[in-house]
């Protein structure tokens, strides 16, 4: 090949490129930089110029209690999400992959949710968490135990949002370790037969170490949705009662337009981005340690 | 009835299928029945009058008042237009300009290719709507603010559709492009009739993610949209059923089954296909 034709395919590849990059820098690298931009200033009054104020919005925030009750929930949040709804899709493509009449169904039923807008999953679950009207108070009062105030009580209104949560995730984790069970080669588990090894030693000795990447790999998408995905906090919650079920998207879209404090919501926008960057980090050193693509 | 005793459990293998359901099969079916009572409760308090909501009586009254009601309180004819238009201009924009770029990416000596291709991948991470607050700015610059096109465009430059076109695209021996250039194709035909058609399962996988994920995408179609004129069916819904507004909820049943039936109906026709799009876009 000519260097002049080395030449042009470099331009065409670049042409080609181009539609992407010109997207994805609209659209993704140039509010990146903009956020952190905005974190390091106050916006001037009346058409005055922005004033650099370095790490100052991040100090305000940082004495914000509310932003810590937030991120906290947050993190209970996913330490309340994120091993429950694995343990459970481990447990269901366990159940999916066995001998099981009605296998069909049941895999079916678990992976439903799944495919809700999380919407209409809020809508619905809205139906059981009601105070006076809703499905689990009715069914306590029948059994003459007085009912809970699901969603708006502060101490129980978090672990109904994480209820809730689970039940949409589970199913989607739950394909990823069924294909992984899938191609565990039979011949372990009849090896493991003949040497008489129990299913429960089998399973913590043979499957679940083989199933580490699959588990690492949920994990990172959990960890993900787990800052990304607020949408059913609009029905559910809106964040209360006084900010108990709030979640720092949700409290981001809170300041950007409710409270029209786009300085402060730039701030909080900087903090998931970095926790974003841990999680892209975990995944492109631990997980594709393992998985080479070329 | 001819069950097995517990301790038996070890016994020739055919005994196991006249016994009574294992703890295990049990515990499955109950997981599972947990699992899909949601939904079926929807469908209940969705075609019954709302004054069994939590009265399950077997003679209950089936009605479709609910989703006539719904139907005429909120325009979701149009919100349904909307997403329809949403998500085919989404994804069409997607296997374009995706294409265009997996196909460089795999194929053409662009300086500093690596590099770039990582800073592709960080929209894996950094997805439009965790920076909501600076792309509204940017979506009111461009003017599409309470546009489809405003919901959609942000979406269309997608890392995920790029990897997975990128290494469909690698896997395409060299010798059938050569062939193609022999015959006097130029690349873009080259792509055309050599790349996109041997990559089809890729786009059909890719697709039926993209679809799903955009007919139930809510914070930012929420946040760019003001009015019914490009509202998705998400966004009309969640209007529609704030608690605030004391909709009845049976209504609300309605249209929350209305807004997911496409979807669900076309899931559990095609189970198989959607299942493996998930795991197919998700292996990277």
């Amino acid at each position: 090949m000519t260097l002049n034709a080395h030449r042009k395919m470099q331009l065409y590849g670049a042409l080609l490129l181009l539609p992407a990059a010109l997207l994805l820098t609209t659209f993704a690298y140039l509010p990146t930089v903009t956020t952190v931009i905005n974190s390091l200033f106050l916006p001037g009054f009346r058409g005055e110029p922005a004033e650099f104020v370095g790490v100052e919005n991040y100090q305000v925030l940082f004495d914000d209690p509310t932003f810590w009750q937030v991120a906290r929930n947050n993190l209970i949040y996913a330490l309340g999400t994120i091993p429950t709804s694995i343990a459970l899709a481990l447990g269901m493509a366990l159940f999916v992959n066995g001998k099981l009449p009605g296998r069909g169904f049941v895999r079916m039923a678990y992976f439903t949710p799944t495919i809700l807008p999380m919407i209409a999953a809020a809508n619905i679950w809205m139906f059981f968490y009601a105070p006076q009207i809703g499905l689990f108070n009715s069914l306590l009062d029948s059994l003459g135990i007085p009912g809970v105030n699901w969603l708006g009580d502060p101490s129980v209104a978090l672990s109904s949002v994480i209820v809730m949560s689970v039940w949409k995730e589970a199913g989607f984790f739950m394909i990823f370790y069924l294909a992984a069970l899938q191609s565990i080669p039979p011949e372990l588990k009849e090896a493991a037969d003949l040497e008489g090894t129990s299913r429960w030693s089998f399973f913590w000795r043979v499957t679940f170490p083989l199933l580490m990447p699959t588990t690492l790999f949920v994990l990172i998408n959990a960890l993900i949705n787990s800052v990304r995905v607020v949408d059913h906090l609009f029905i559910l919650t809106k964040g209360g009662p006084n900010n108990a079920t709030n979640l720092l998207l949700y409290y981001v879209y809170e300041n950007a337009f409710s409270f029209f404090d786009r300085t402060t919501a730039a701030t909080i926008t900087v903090v998931i981005l970095i926790v974003l960057a841990v999680v892209a980090t975990l995944k492109f050193t631990i997980l594709d340690r393992r998985t080479h693509y070329q | 009835m001819s069950s097995t005793s517990s301790t038996s459990k070890m016994v020739a293998p055919h005994s196991r299928f006249v016994s009574v359901p294992s703890l295990e099969t049990v515990a499955a079916w109950l997981l599972a029945i947990i699992w899909v009572f949601p939904l079926l409760y929807a469908f209940w308090a969705a075609f019954h009058p709302s004054e069994f909501m939590v009265n399950f009586s077997l003679f209950a009254p089936l009605t479709l008042e609910n989703f006539t009601d719904a139907w005429s309180q909120a325009p979701f004819a149009r919100y349904y237009l909307n997403t329809f238009a949403l998500v085919t201009g989404v994804v069409i924009g997607q296997f374009i300009v995706c294409t265009l770029a997996a196909f460089a990416f795999a194929r053409f000596p662009i300086p500093g290719k690596n590099v770039l291709f990582m800073l592709v991948l960080i929209q894996l991470f950094v997805f439009p709507e965790v920076l909501i607050v600076e792309n509204y700015a940017i979506a009111s610059e461009l003017g599409l603010i309470n546009t489809i096109t405003g919901i959609g465009l942000p979406y269309v430059a997608s890392a995920l559709g790029i990897f997975l076109l990128r290494q469909t695209f690698k896997t395409i021996p060299r010798e059938l492009e050569d062939a193609a250039r022999i015959e006097g194709c130029n690349w873009l035909e080259i792509l055309w009739k050599v790349y996109v058609p041997l990559a089809k399962p890729t786009y059909l996988a890719y697709g039926l993610v993209s679809i799903s994920h955009h007919w139930n995408n809510f914070i930012w179609p929420l946040v760019v949209t003001n009015s019914v004129e490009s509202r998705p069916l998400t966004v009309g819904l969640g209007v529609f059923s704030a608690p605030e507004t004391g909709v009845n909820w049976a209504t609300v049943s309605a249209a929350t089954l209305l807004s997911i039936a496409p979807l669900l109906v076309a899931f559990l026709l095609f189970q198989r296909q959607f299942v493996q799009s998930f795991l197919r876009a998700g292996i990277r």
